[in-house]
């Protein structure tokens, strides 16, 4: 039998590999944005786990919650990212310092 | 092993291995092929767990419509994404440090982690409780629909603030080409515009 520790082990990893690539990419903000969604998935992961050992729903109500938020995040971003590259002609986050912030 | 217990390795593994090479590819359009591999994986795993309808939704919404757009803007940018990588080398110390730090957490928190008293574990996952719809996605569509009712208009709300974000933050008006106007279309008299001659035979259009 699968136990909840397995699952909750696995999602763990995938978070871990989803916070290595954001490190590991800082010039690209396409694959920042996918490590974003891998991330993402894993906590999807992690509800879903709890949900379904604890017998209760609302784990995977809030599952949806965090997917649509997910989509958005990545139509926004990616809204972001084409509008960048199109003034600017590269998508290196080390570049995008107009704000001065 | 049980044919459960390979299913689970099986997803297991290749979301793992999936989420490596989104990371590591040297091809975004190879990195966007791996996060759907591990996206449909994570549905299997959700499968595996019982929770049908978030599987199937991750799969409609992840790989029908995330990455799908994912892939669009990487083959529509024009970045010499060779060059990007080569920078990857210089991150790698860096982002080891961090996961390793972070693994490290969380294998603590793992360790420390038991279940709290008053808390009933299930031996084996079942999403839907009984009692609370035959499906799955019944169960959970009486849950949405009445008791988070409003976190659900709400999340209507965060899809329509996103799609018209994203539209604004895309759409430019080019000054450099022919449009139609289609008011000046509809308030052209034919009356000024024409001219209505009458030309007798042999004799042609004299000045």
């Amino acid at each position: 039998m699968v136990q909840l520790e397995q699952y909750l082990a696995v999602a763990a990893t995938l978070f871990v590999i989803g916070i290595f690539g954001i490190f590991l990419n800082r010039k690209n903000v396409i694959i920042i944005l996918m490590s974003i969604e891998l991330v993402l998935l894993s906590v999807n992961i992690n509800l879903v786990a709890f949900s379904s050992f604890l017998g209760d729903l609302t784990g995977q109500v809030f599952t949806l919650f965090v997917l649509t938020v997910a989509a958005a995040e990545a139509a926004i971003g990616l809204a972001i990212l084409v509008c960048f590259f199109r003034n600017r002609g590269t998508i290196a986050v080390e570049d995008i310092n107009n704000m001065k912030g | 092993m049980t044919v459960v217990q390979f299913v689970f390795y099986l997803f297991a593994l290749t979301l793992l291995v999936g989420g490596i090479f989104t990371v590591i590819s040297k091809s975004p359009v190879h990195s966007v092929l791996w996060l759907i591999l591990s996206f449909l994986s994570g549905a299997g795993l959700m499968v595996l767990l019982g929770a049908e309808f978030v599987a199937m939704l991750l799969i409609i919404v992840y790989v029908g419509a995330v990455a799908v757009l994912f892939l669009f803007v990487v083959m529509m940018l024009d970045v010499d994404f060779a060059e990007l990588r080569a920078e990857m080398a210089k991150g790698l110390p860096l982002a080891a440090l961090i996961g390793l730090v972070l693994i490290m957490q969380l294998a603590m928190a793992f360790g420390a982690w038991e279940i709290g008293g008053g808390v009933e574990m299930l031996d084996a996952p079942m999403a839907t409780p009984e009692g609370a719809g035959d499906h799955n996605t019944a169960a959970l569509g009486l849950l949405l629909y009445d008791k988070y009712f409003v976190l659900f208009q709400l999340a209507g709300l965060i899809l329509l603030v996103a799609m018209i974000g994203a539209i604004v933050l895309t759409m430019r008006h080019r000054k450099d080409i022919k449009r139609q106007d289609i008011l000046a279309q509809m308030y052209r008299d034919p009356a000024k515009t024409m001219e209505l001659k009458d030309i007798k035979p042999g004799q042609g259009l004299a000045e």
